[in-house]
């Protein structure tokens, strides 16, 4: 199996993804770049992290545009596996593949700091390895992570059990306070219907060993490799 | 802009060149310079970049080190061997004056430089610090600086994927109107891979890469470009705009470029832009560069030769690439979408030759604007003031009644309180190298692929310096390597920025002198090195100069990731000890500043050898695992640092019992032996059945050795035989340390 990490001019987690996969998870991964079009032979493609063209004009706005993209729309609609990651979520958001916005944080401050998330749905290719309600202690680095969805959309995101993540506290209570940018709902990540399209602003690469302080991120990449593992299995 | 007709005096000197200096030029030259060539001599010969009043001082560091690869002066950046065949390259600068004038933009593209001065040696860059001053929160200009400048660095450097890793702030009156900041950067290189800023090999091609010139920064290393001509209203301001998505692309670019085997030497456009680079890299190299600025890529129409030379454009760098690899470095340029020039060649003749297109622009002897470049022995005179300050009585001093209220009053001072605000606002993480995040002593990155990990830390007191300045450069130094032994690293190396008033007024260049003196015995002593930084003259506010403010950027060297050492308590009782034993000193403290309006007295004294020794047997100690926790003693005092190591992990919040009865041979005021400072001091803390070993290894380096309590659940107790000093809930001293910050810029 392997992993695909996308690299558009600007993004800048791209080596720690690609480091956590091969060096901690131990799968094989490529860096792809964005003027590529040819996602042949990946079972996982990652957009990273970062401030893909500067984030400017809107954050993942030219991103989307980038050759690459096209082919991971395809790739997604053929079943595969996608993460986007903070800036990777943003990229998402613009093509499509997830609903809803991203807007300023509350504060209008960019936040960097160690948060914890709450696990809604463990029925995911991406987070099959957690139990449901597991909270994890994971980082977020954004000035746009404050999600934005209307409300009809929302109650339609709850009924197909696409929130993955919710902002918590250590033990796992939602509310205001814990909510580091404002997020309607508290959502730090949600998936598509179909469930293969994860995008999350908390960066599960941050914490995926334990000399970092925290592990709760690993068991993301590991649920992705048990999902392809199985797959491929089938095939 | 347009060439004035003639160069006559009045233009001389509003290129910052004196009389002299004038008539140098034509010797030189052997003709009148013209207006390009003017130029060009006034900013390589500016303060900024020849370092024309500093260059004597500076010569009293040590330099010389096993692990210098390197050498201060040699390159843009120092460089350090750490084993593994690998190498840090790290340097610090400081931009003072163009962040005084635009906070945000001057704080980012001070980050933009550094960083550049990094990778164009080869390292990729893991980590930035922050060293920043300002004036007091409580005026709204101080407020809008701090906003500024932390917003800056944060837009730079979370954009370009570099973590801020941490550094210090500090406030005070004398930085009103003039804040300071200085940006450290580190970068990681393999040994065979270091690019040197030379022009080399006859015929070598000389490439521009990066953005187009512009008249953004016109000028900004030497003058006030609007005194030259009526049509001032063309010019820009002196502060250039930062783009760090383009400086990303180039960051990745260069280290593609290095890796394709193609490039001879390298060079960040900095102050004073093309003109530097080329003359620098020429110069290192003992040859001249021939350039054609017709090709030099333009934002604005209509720019002259003396523009295009002085302008300060950021994210642009001369490539010098050997001859017939060009069209690698160009298919490499292209694939990040940047511009890659060929604009002149390297030549034998040692003249910096600018032609525009077949006409001939300027010709200097290259030496002339480099080695060769006016020299200056300021006067020096001892400041008057310093014997009024140094004096202090402190039976004068009024005795608190409740210290709880001082101690909190000192926890929600900005000085003292929590960061987080600040460093919150920097992804302090990207990099996935962070082992210990903003806060402690210390920041710890790992280096990838070895056990080993990097500790840096930012320090220097303006204060102390102020009321002693060879002792506040000696501590400088000092506290800035105990910061780094006190998460567990060998202090390896420093770089330094030195940030003063006026150097032709002799006082402040005694100062100065001064202050270099006590950090090079400090450096000498401790085995640390000077790699490299620079020197920030002309810090004036209307009220006077600021304090002398000489910060140093240590680097400490931790040889095995297991053994890092953080600065708060871990388990209900373990014991809370002193070691070292500093003579503790309210003169110049921030006890002493904010309780009783004074800035006096002289700075804790600081002995060197038993600095040296604290320092073996804290590493010894970290290195036996015989001890959990270690923080040093600063601002503050004891007190403050106790309760620092209850609060700073948020995570897990202590409570301490303290009883002062062991500190009573320091003296008899409780205010001194809560708050007064120290040095060669630190907090540590150990279970119950250690401690025994932990004293051994102390007695045997002969440093004392202080059990001042034991770690508790959540109350803080400082007493003294008995007498209950202090008694707070720490949870509640939390809450109000991490948020002062934050309610002062409400």
């Amino acid at each position: 199996m392997k992993f695909g990490v996308v690299v558009f001019p600007g993004s800048n987690c791209d080596y720690d993804c690609y480091y956590v996969i091969k060096r901690v998870i131990g799968e094989s991964v490529d860096f792809i770049w964005h003027k590529s079009s040819n996602l042949k032979g990946y079972d996982c493609i990652v957009l990273p992290g970062g401030f893909s063209y500067g984030d400017y004009l809107r954050t993942g706005a030219i991103a989307r545009f980038s050759p690459i993209m096209k082919e991971v729309i395809e790739f997604s609609k053929n079943g595969g596996l996608v993460i986007g990651i903070c800036n990777g979520f943003q990229v998402l958001l613009e093509a499509g593949l997830l609903p809803g916005a991203m807007r300023k944080n509350r504060d209008l401050l960019f936040i960097c700091r160690y948060v914890y998330v709450r696990v809604e749905n463990s029925d995911t290719p991406f987070t099959r390895l957690f139990h449901k309600g597991q909270v994890l202690h994971i980082p977020v680095a954004h000035f746009e992570g404050n999600y934005y969805i209307d409300p009809q959309s929302l109650s339609r995101l709850k009924m197909n059990s696409q929130v993955v993540f919710r902002y918590c506290s250590k033990d796992g209570e939602v509310a205001d306070e814990f909510n580091p940018n404002g997020s309607v709902y508290a959502i730090a990540g949600i998936c598509n219907e179909r469930g293969n399209v994860l995008g999350m602003m908390p960066h599960p690469e941050r914490c995926s060993e334990s000399i970092l302080g925290s592990e709760d991120g690993k068991l993301i990449w590991q649920s992705i490799v048990k999902s392809i593992n199985e797959r491929l299995a089938k095939e | 802009m347009k060439e004035p007709v003639k160069i006559d005096l009045n233009l001389v000197k509003a290129h910052g060149l004196t009389e002299e200096e004038f008539e140098r030029i034509k010797r030189i030259l052997g003709r009148e310079p013209n207006f390009t060539e003017l130029g060009i001599f006034s900013v390589m010969w500016s303060e900024h970049c020849s370092y024309k009043s500093s260059k004597p001082t500076l010569k009293k560091f040590p330099t010389e080190g096993e692990r210098v690869l390197v050498k201060a002066g040699e390159e843009n950046a120092g460089v350090v061997d750490i084993g593994d065949n690998l190498a840090v390259v790290f340097k610090m600068e400081s931009h003072n004056h163009p962040s005084a004038v635009e906070p945000y933009q001057g704080a980012a593209t001070g980050v933009g430089g550094i960083i550049r001065d990094i990778f164009t040696m080869g390292a990729r860059p893991i980590a930035i610090m922050d060293s920043l001053r300002f004036g007091s929160l409580n005026d709204p200009k101080s407020r809008y600086f701090l906003r500024g400048v932390v917003g800056g660095i944060a837009f730079y450097g979370n954009c370009i994927g570099i973590p801020t890793v941490g550094g210090e702030t500090f406030f005070d009156e004398s930085y009103r109107g003039n804040p300071l900041v200085n940006v450290l950067c580190v970068g990681i290189v393999k040994k065979d891979m270091i690019v040197k800023a030379r022009a080399r090999g006859v015929g070598n091609t000389i490439f521009y890469v990066g953005s187009s010139t512009g008249r953004d920064g016109l000028g900004g290393a030497s003058f006030a470009s609007r005194e030259i001509t009526e049509e001032s209203h063309e010019d820009r301001p002196a502060v250039q705009i930062g783009d760090p998505f383009m400086e990303k692309l180039l960051l990745e670019a260069t280290l593609e470029l290095i890796k394709s085997g193609v490039v001879v030497g390298m060079q960040d456009m900095g102050a004073a832009g093309l003109t530097s680079s080329t003359v620098e890299t020429a110069s290192r190299g003992n040859c001249g560069v021939e350039i054609d600025i017709s090709l030099v890529p333009r934002r604005e129409e209509g720019m002259i030769p003396y523009e295009v030379m002085l302008s300060e454009s950021q994210e642009r760098m001369l490539v010098i690439v050997k001859k017939g690899m060009e069209n690698e470095a160009k298919r490499i340029f292209e694939k990040w979408d940047l511009y890659a020039i060929p604009i002149g060649k390297v030549t034998s003749d040692g003249i910096f030759r600018i032609k525009d297109k077949d006409r001939p622009v300027a010709e200097i002897p290259v030496k002339s604007l480099t080695e060769d470049a006016p020299v200056y022995l300021r006067k020096r005179v001892k400041p008057a003031y310093l014997d009024e300050v140094s004096y202090l009585d402190i039976d004068t001093l009024p005795r608190p009644d409740d210290f709880n209220q001082v101690l909190i009053k000192l926890l929600t001072s900005p000085n003292i309180a929590s960061k987080e605000w600040i460093w919150e606002q920097y992804d302090h993480m990207v990099g996935i190298n962070t082992v210990v995040l903003p806060g402690p002593d210390a920041a710890v990155l790992r280096v990838k692929g070895t056990k080993k990990a990097l500790a840096l830390s930012c320090d220097g007191n303006g204060r102390y310096c102020f009321l002693d300045p060879y002792e506040g450069g000696k501590i400088a130094v000092a506290e800035a390597a105990r910061n780094v032994v006190c998460v567990g690293a060998t202090p390896i190396a420093i770089t330094n920025c030195l940030n003063f008033g006026t150097p032709t007024d002799p006082e402040i260049f005694w100062q100065f002198t001064r202050c270099v003196e006590g950090m090079a015995e400090a450096c000498q002593y401790l085995g640390t090195p000077v790699t490299g930084g620079n020197v920030s003259f002309y810090n004036e506010n209307p009220t006077g100069a600021i304090d002398p403010t000489p910060v140093v950027g240590m680097l400490g060297l931790i040889e095995n990731t297991d053994l890092i050492c953080t600065p708060w308590f871990k388990e209900e009782g373990d014991l809370i000890v002193l070691i070292g034993d500093g003579k503790i000193s309210l003169g110049g403290s921030e006890y002493l500043y904010l309780i009783h309006g004074l800035k006096k007295g002289r700075p804790p004294e600081l002995n060197l050898s038993k600095e040296k020794a604290l320092y073996d047997v804290c590493l010894k100690a970290i290195g036996k695992g015989l001890i959990k926790s270690a923080h040093d003693v600063s601002e503050g005092g004891i007190a403050t640092s106790v309760v620092e190591s209850c609060i700073i992990n948020e995570e897990k919040f202590m409570g301490a019992r303290i009883d002062l009865k062991n500190l009573e041979k320091e003296g008899e005021r409780d205010d001194l032996l809560l708050f007064g400072e120290v040095q060669s001091c630190i907090v540590a803390s150990c279970s119950p059945q250690n401690i025994d070993s932990l004293e051994k290894i102390a007695r045997e380096k002969n440093i004392g050795f202080r059990l001042l309590g034991e770690v508790t659940g959540k109350e803080l107790i400082i007493e003294k035989n008995g007498k209950k000093l202090i008694s707070q809930n720490t949870a509640n001293l939390y809450k109000l340390w991490r948020e002062a910050l934050s309610l002062k810029l409400r």
